[in-house]
């Protein structure tokens, strides 16, 4: 397919199309309207079905209702009302109900503002709403990205039965680029497991009151045994300019793509910097931190935060290295001279320690 | 021979319900079943129950069931029923389920018209937390929150849902009635009955308000309770049709 050039927020839509989404159920919210609007107007002509629902609370149990009749079920929001959706993505977790839902995240907290922010870290890497449960965030940092991990979100929430989230923020919902989309799904496997009426066959219920403690404790490692799978298996970071580097920077979505930028800079000046961008932020890439701090010392981990991933970072490192934070909160976009100017500092630190 | 009586084929055997003596959700659940087999629905039907006493609703009906979240049924019937529009799907509700946290869903899954049919259990109070004031609970009935007797000056008046909706274009067919003796039993078959033939017939959202009785949190016997209905609840929540749109090609 040709590259066309789109935005993320409708790139968020044409990927899910492809990826056989049939239903996508939404409420308007700024920054990311537009991946709405893109259901609204493409969705019926692939046969699918798009309702604007009351409040993103209607929308999230929309898709739990399409998603257990069988169909691939997206909805999308910004962070005040993905807060609005916790009640149903704890609800799909545990009838392990596959959805799609995206946050372009804004500032906050309350209703913030309008502007890109990575404010959402914890809730979506925790669980999010109430419950032991974990949802797979997928973090892109390009629209390229955004089509291509909306494609595989589908598959991994089918093969897992699962809701995944991905993770954006307005910069990517907003920003246009050039893309090449993955070529549609033509069949989709039968969920057995779906209500469609018992038919001949024995009748089924999903529910997730389980009032018996020992049943409903059993459930509980039943859904962690899926997590350390999905833990197991589903890892995915990105790794850039790593081999000699002294300094790693840790970024994930647009910050990522900021401290690339921080990175080619300081490298002019000398600098050697490499970055690990994690690709999912839970099941968090642990593994390839641990084997870097065996020859680094310094990390720096780049957030539009006041700090959430660090301390992903820190619980990954267990006391090795030197971890120092910079975050931007509020839906400041930090720029890549900012960026530079802490990794060049602290690379000096290095070398006055000799480390 | 002529059979007059038999076991319900969706609804579940040797199974003994969890709801208290006198209840009426089992005779609402004795109707459904025998309806979704007279009608011929059961084989496709999806029944979405709450959280509120029917939360245990699979255990008894012979179906595909999904649970929801408080207040949140109509929106899961929306969902399924928009994706698989040959199933049958319906909600079955109670009144702080339908009529107090799931006002919004409630509104406005009748106002798009969703292609469903409603099982709106009205019994003044919440019954499975014990008791406590619900949205329809009358002025003056006493509840563990409402220990005086409810005062509209600060808990204001019993909320007529059914009647607000009765009012919207994309609801075809509303109808009120009670559990409270043979007759009200039947009329209450014959009412859910219609209900179902709207979503057979595509014709658009349905809901049916049962004024159902419970013993254990008003304090009475089941007998009283009927009588309660009759003479005291029924005069708050009069029985009768509230809209009827089929033919109108609403």
């Amino acid at each position: 397919m040709n590259k066309v050039f789109i935005s993320g927020n409708h790139a968020f839509g044409e990927a899910a199309i492809r990826a056989g989404c049939r239903s996508y159920f939404g409420y308007p919210i700024t920054p990311q309207n537009e991946l709405g609007e893109y259901m609204a107007e493409n969705l019926p002509k692939a046969g699918g079905v798009f309702v604007q629902s009351e409040s993103e609370t209607a929308a999230i149990n929309m898709v739990i209702g399409a998603s257990a009749a069988g169909a691939r079920a997206m909805t999308s929001s910004s962070s005040p009302g993905i807060s609005l959706k916790q009640e149903g993505i704890s609800f799909l977790a545990g009838f392990q109900l596959p959805a799609v839902i995206v946050n372009v995240m804004r500032g906050g907290p309350g209703l913030g503002n309008i502007a890109p922010a990575q404010g959402d870290y914890f809730q979506a890497t925790r669980g999010g709403g109430h419950g032991d449960y974990r949802t797979p965030v997928l973090a892109p940092a390009s629209v390229q990205e955004v089509a291509d991990l909306t494609f595989d979100a589908f598959d991994l929430a089918d093969r897992y039965r699962t809701p995944v989230m991905i993770l954006g923020d307005g910069m990517l919902g907003q920003m246009k680029e050039p893309v090449v989309f993955p070529e549609p799904i033509k069949n989709i496997p039968e969920k057995e497991w779906s209500l469609k009426g018992r038919g001949n066959g024995p009748s089924r219920y999903m529910a997730s009151l389980i009032l018996d403690t020992m049943e409903m404790e059993r459930h509980n490692w039943e859904l962690v045994r899926k997590y350390q799978e999905i833990t197991k298996r589903e890892v995915r970071y990105e790794t850039y300019m790593l081999d000699d580097a002294k300094v790693v920077a840790v970024a994930y979505g647009t910050t990522a793509r900021i401290a690339k930028a921080a990175i080619k800079r300081v490298r002019k000046e000398g600098v050697p910097a490499g970055l690990v961008r994690p690709i999912t932020l839970w099941p968090f890439p642990k593994k390839i931190l641990q084997e870097l701090a065996q020859r680094v010392s310094q990390f720096v981990v780049f957030e539009m935060s006041a700090g959430q991933m660090v301390e992903d970072v820190l619980l990954s490192l267990e006391g090795r290295g030197n971890v120092h934070f910079h975050g931007r909160p509020g839906g400041v976009v930090p720029t890549p001279l900012e960026f530079a100017r802490i990794l060049y500092r602290e690379y000096q630190r290095t070398v006055k320690s000799g480390s | 021979m002529k059979i007059l009586n038999k076991w319900p084929k969706y609804y579940k055997k040797d199974v003994v319900t969890h709801y208290c003596p006198g209840c009426g959700h089992g005779i609402v659940h004795r109707i459904v079943a025998e309806l979704l087999e007279e009608m011929d629905l059961g084989k496709r039907a999806i029944c979405v129950n709450p959280a509120g006493c029917a939360v245990l609703a699979y255990k008894y009906f012979d179906i595909d069931v999904i649970e929801s979240a408080h207040g949140r049924g109509t929106a899961i019937a929306t969902g399924a029923k928009r994706v698989r529009p040959d199933l049958f799907v319906f909600t079955y509700q109670g009144d702080g389920d339908l009529s107090a946290i799931g006002t919004a869903e409630t509104i406005h899954s009748a106002n798009r018209g969703e292609h469903i049919s409603v099982i709106f259990i009205n019994n003044a109070v919440y019954g499975m937390t014990g008791g406590q004031m619900a949205p329809t609970t009358l002025i003056g009935q006493k509840t563990t929150t409402c220990p005086a007797g409810r005062d509209p000056k600060f808990q204001g008046y019993p909320l007529h849902i059914t009647d607000v909706v009765a009012n919207f274009p994309g609801v075809v067919y509303a109808e009120r009635v009670a559990v409270n003796g043979p007759a009200g039993i039947q009329k209450t078959k014959k009412a859910i009955q219609t209900a179902f033939q709207c979503q057979v017939d595509e014709l658009g959202y349905s809901i049916i308000e049962v004024l159902s009785p419970c013993p254990t949190n008003w304090k009475k016997t089941p007998a009283d309770s009927f009588k309660w209905i009759t003479e005291t609840m029924s005069k708050e929540f009069p029985i009768g049709v509230l809209t009827d749109k089929r033919g109108s090609g609403a």
